[in-house]
This record gives structure tokens, sequence and C-alpha cells, in this order.
């Protein structure tokens, strides 16, 4: 009998244990086996600017990367927190109006003007959303989502901040190389950042908040205060976004509370994976240039992102990270019995 | 006016209807500390709805409850919980995303249990598993590590328990926690309710298993339609004209 016995085996029959998520690692090559996805990913995105074609690419892909932000803080309140918020371009707004205005107005310089208007910013966003914090789902959404056209409504009535002119110029980064490598830095130090907030015992109450709030309310936690945390967390990524547009496109108007930056992070959040944090940004990164590229049919992209939308929610609902990785996991190969 | 001293629940005059049924209707009693207080009575007779008014989920619209001299009618349930009444759900509320013992992270990160942890807090994990080892999940079958959506009603219910210890409660108010589990498994469960009576902590059940929540209860009051019928020691209360009515219904001569 000298037939070989082969049989199909996963690649990560070793690695994977049967608990979920949990990984029992004993070689370089299982590490690689996990790491050589998520390396490729950071990697590819950090030499991408360095291989585009021209200034507008590179222009294209620090747009992305406020999306990819926007979309981070987005996935993060509503599924990991519970907190459906899109009011993505308020918090754009607000920190874009902080920034270009003390530069416009005080001369500061954009190593303050930033930092200055993420937190002051994200004060102001959680101050104002503070008292619609007790309401759930939809209502949350509806309202918060009413707040840029709000604020729109009132910097041209009352004629404030450069009314529609806006305010030009606002100081911008010394050159492309600073802009795109700040805004990509820091959607990757968003998503570890996340990841393990989420991890920390405090990301666990978030957890819960979503799953239950009325447990956690018996459980003696307060979940107004708690929400109000996550809230805060998520509106300074939103308003550093805003505050990097600022200065980055030299401009600041009332452009920046446009619906795009309330719309464009679900999308790519539905599109890339609910929940996965990476995901989103991932979406994020395809669906700006996408939709750059789409240019030429004016009004029409909106239909193609519904479409887009559509075929995600009807056909691939996990999102593409998520089936991505549930693919790279099924890979096998043949060994001998 | 007698003052008893140990007197750790005071309910006085208790009300509460949604719309035009009547779900608490002046319900007063006294809980005595350490006792165990069996609340028993017909479905929607209000017991679950004088769960949610002791522990701030219903405002009630008269009346008030009493937590060692301090008014609970009116706080967030939050701070009653914070002062040490906690509470199961009828309807467990798990945390479904979570591992089983992520699900006692919640309490363990509360305000109270981080001032009986001191300082930081420690390693919230392994107080969370020897909790779970304590209400009966097994380790060794890494049960504690199980996604609460994975668990059957049996676990969800102790993990229910579970959520109340790890806030170190004075009072724990158990929304029938034996509905809807099996023979052996309330039998598995009744040692953890005389285990925690011994450790001085006072009880209030709700129950529709009398023969079990005889075997531990000092007291029991019968609620029927929201009005108090009776109360007393359990085999008295079942002696009652009145309760064998209201469970029976009345006899008929033909």
């Amino acid at each position: 009998m000298e037939r070989e016995e082969r049989r199909k085996e996963r690649l990560d029959r070793g690695i994977k244990a049967r608990t979920e998520g949990l990984y029992a690692i004993a070689s370089w090559r299982e590490i690689t086996y996990l790491l050589a996805p998520r390396a490729s990913l950071i990697i590819g995105l950090l030499i991408l600017p360095l291989v585009l074609p021209g200034l507008y690419w590179q222009r294209v892909l620090a747009l992305a990367g406020v999306y990819a932000l926007l979309a981070l803080s987005f996935d993060f309140l509503a599924h990991r927190v519970g907190l459906v918020c899109i009011g993505g371009a308020f918090m754009m707004g607000i920190g874009g109006y902080i920034s270009g205005g003390l530069n416009y107005y005080f001369g500061l310089p954009i190593a303050l003007t930033i930092p200055i208007a993420t937190l002051a910013g994200a004060l102001i966003c959680t101050l104002l959303w503070l008292p619609c914090l007790p309401l759930r789902g939809v209502y949350f959404a509806i309202i918060t989502f009413m707040f840029p056209h709000l604020a729109t409504s009132i910097i041209i009535a009352g004629g404030l901040l450069g009314s529609t002119e806006g305010l030009s110029p606002i100081k911008g980064f010394p050159n492309i190389w600073v802009g795109i490598y700040l805004i990509l830095g820091l959607v990757l130090l968003t998503i570890f950042g996340l990841r393990r907030l989420c991890g920390e015992d405090i990301g666990v109450v978030f957890a819960g908040i979503k799953d239950n709030d009325q447990a956690v309310l018996a459980s003696g936690v307060n979940i107004t205060r708690v929400k109000i945390y996550a809230l805060y967390i998520a509106t300074l990524i939103g308003c550093f976004a805003g505050a990097f547009v600022a200065h980055f496109s030299g401009f600041v108007g009332v452009s920046l509370f446009a619906l795009d930056f309330s719309v464009m992070p679900i999308a790519a959040c539905i599109m890339g994976g609910p929940g996965t944090l990476a995901g989103p940004a991932l979406g994020a990164l395809i669906l700006a240039p996408l939709s750059e590229l789409l240019r030429g049919f004016g009004q029409l992209r909106v239909v193609l992102y519904c479409v887009i939308l559509v075929v995600f929610i009807l056909f691939k609902p996990e999102g593409l990270l998520s089936w991505v990785s549930r693919r790279y996991h099924q890979i096998e190969r043949w060994v001998k019995v | 006016m007698e003052e008893q001293k140990e007197t750790i629940i005071k309910v006085r005059n208790l009300s509460k209807s949604f719309g035009g049924v009547k779900a608490l209707n002046n319900i007063s009693f006294d809980l005595p500390k350490g006792e165990v207080l069996g609340v028993i009575g017909p479905n929607g007779s209000g017991k679950t709805t004088l769960v949610n008014t002791i522990t701030g989920f219903v405002k009630p619209e008269s009346g008030e409850v009493f937590f060692k001299n301090i008014k609970l009618t009116g706080l967030p349930p939050y701070k009653i919980a914070d002062l040490g009444v906690a509470r199961t759900f009828q309807v467990v509320r798990p945390f479904l995303s979570l591992r089983s013992f992520k699900n006692l992270i919640v309490p363990l990160w509360s305000p109270r249990a981080r001032r009986f942890a001191g300082g930081r807090g420690g390693d919230r994990d392994a107080v969370a598993i020897d909790l779970l080892e304590e209400v009966g999940f097994e380790r060794d079958a890494y049960v504690p590590y199980k996604f609460a959506s994975a668990l059957p009603l049996g676990y969800l219910k102790r993990l229910e328990l579970a959520r109340c210890l790890a806030l170190r409660p004075e009072v724990i108010i158990c929304d029938e926690v034996f509905s809807g589990l099996s023979m052996s498994e309330i039998a598995s469960m009744v040692p953890l309710i005389e285990r925690l009576q011994r450790r001085g902590v006072t009880i209030i059940m709700i129950e529709h298993r009398l023969r079990e929540l005889f075997s531990v209860a000092d007291k029991v009051i019968v609620l029927n339609f929201g009005e108090k019928l009776a109360e007393g020691k359990p085999d008295q209360v079942m002696q009652d004209e009145k309760v064998i009515r209201a469970y029976l219904g009345e006899e008929i001569n033909l």
C-alpha cells in the first residue's frame, strides 16, 4: 500500500483555538500568517503617497484620509457604543472654523491651532449634543444630522466668520508630504487607539451600553456620563479632521458643513465592515478616490453611491474587510496524512 | 411610631398605574435586614412593577421607598444600585456581544465596585471569573469564556445574579430567577440563594415556584391586581382565604 493519502487543511488550523478570536501562536510562520495581511495594508497605505502620480491624486488621498477619520468616528460611536451620530459635518465645521479662525484672526501657528481646535471643538460638539444623549437610535441621529445645517444658517444669516465668503487665506502646511503623512499617520493611530480603547474596561462598558443600556444602569453605572466620554473621544477625531482640512485647503467656509462629510462615512462604514474600525477606514480610502474618478458624472455620483450601498447591504452585509478576512482564514493547503 | 432599628427596606403607600390599570395600589411593607422576602401573585399582579419602582426604573405616582432611611424614590436607577440595592431582570438582559466574564466588567467598573476594590480596581477579569465560578459557571469547561449569546437560559439567569453580586449589594431583588429553568437547575440554584442569605444579604424574591420560594423565604407578600392581599409567614399565607381565592378562584355552588 504505497498510495499517498492527502487531505485539505486550513492554514490556520494550528493556531486558531476553539474559542472565537483567540490565537495560540507557536512559530514565526504562524506569526507571519497573521501579521502579513495586516502589515501589507499598513505599509501599502504608507507608501501609497510616494507612488501616486502627481499632486492631484495626493490631495485626493489626503481627503480620503479625512473621510477615513470621520468613518472611524462614526463606526466607533455607532457600533462600539451604540450612538448613531451622523453629525460628521458638524465636527468638521467646528474644528475647521476654530483652527482657521485662530490662524486668520490671531495668526497662531499650525502647531497650536490644530491641537486647540481638536480639544476645544470636541468640547463644543459634546456640550451641544449633551442634551440629546438620552435619545436613542434614530432620534439621536436625526438631531445630530440637523446641527451642520443649523450652523450653516447661523453663519450665513448672521454674516459671521466671513459669511458665505469664508475665511482665506489660512496658513497651509509647509509642503504636501507633511499634510499627507500627518493625516495618514492619524488614521493609523486612530484605528489602533480605538481598538485598544475598546479592549480596555471602559470599552467593555461602551459595548454594554450598545447591547443593553438598562442592564448597565442596573449595574450602577451612570450611562450618560459614559456616553459623554465616548462622544468626546469621537468628536476629537472629527474635529481634528476639520482642522486638518482648514489648513490643507487654506480656506474655511460653510462648505465644511457639507452633507458629504455626514453621509459618506456611513457608506464607507457599510462598505468596509460595520464595527471593525479598520474596515470603515478602508472603505473611505476606496470610496473617496472612486468619487473623484466619477466626478465627470456630476450628480449621477450619488446614484452610484446608492448602488454600492444597496449591493453591499444586500449581498455583503458583513462588509469588505470581514469578508476578505474570513476568506483569508479559509485558505487551505494539501497535507499528507 | 415604633422605630425598628434593623429595617433595611421600607415601602410606604406605593401606587402606580399604567393607563387605567392599577399596577400597584397603596403597597406598604417593611423588610428587616438579612431576611428573605418572597413576593408572589398571579400574572399581572404588579410584582415586576414593584421591583421597577423600588429600583428606580419606573417612577411611582405616589408613595415612597426608603433604604436605611435614604429615600430611593426619585433617584435614578444607577444611584440606587450604587447605594447597594441590586436587581435582576425577569427577562434576562445580558450583554450578548461580550464573553460571559466580560459581562461582569460593567458592574465591576461601576463606582460602587471600585470603592470596594480600592484604588484602581486591580485585575477585574480575574474577579469576574471568580464571581462566575461562585454562581456555578464551570471554569474547567471554559464556560466563563463563552460568549453570552451562546449561553442557555439557566446560565443567563445566573449571569444576572452574578451581575448583582459584583456590586456587593446589601439588598438583592431577584425578579423570577427560577422561571424557565428545569427542576435540576433550580435545585442547584437554591443553595446559592441560601448562601447569600447566610452572608447577611437581604433578598426580595419574586417567584412563581412556591415550593422553592417557601424553602428560603422568611416572609411572603401576596399581590393581586396591584393590591397587597396578605403578608406573613409562608405557611400562614397559604392558609389565607383571599390568597386561595386569588390563585384557585371561588367555589361555585350550582
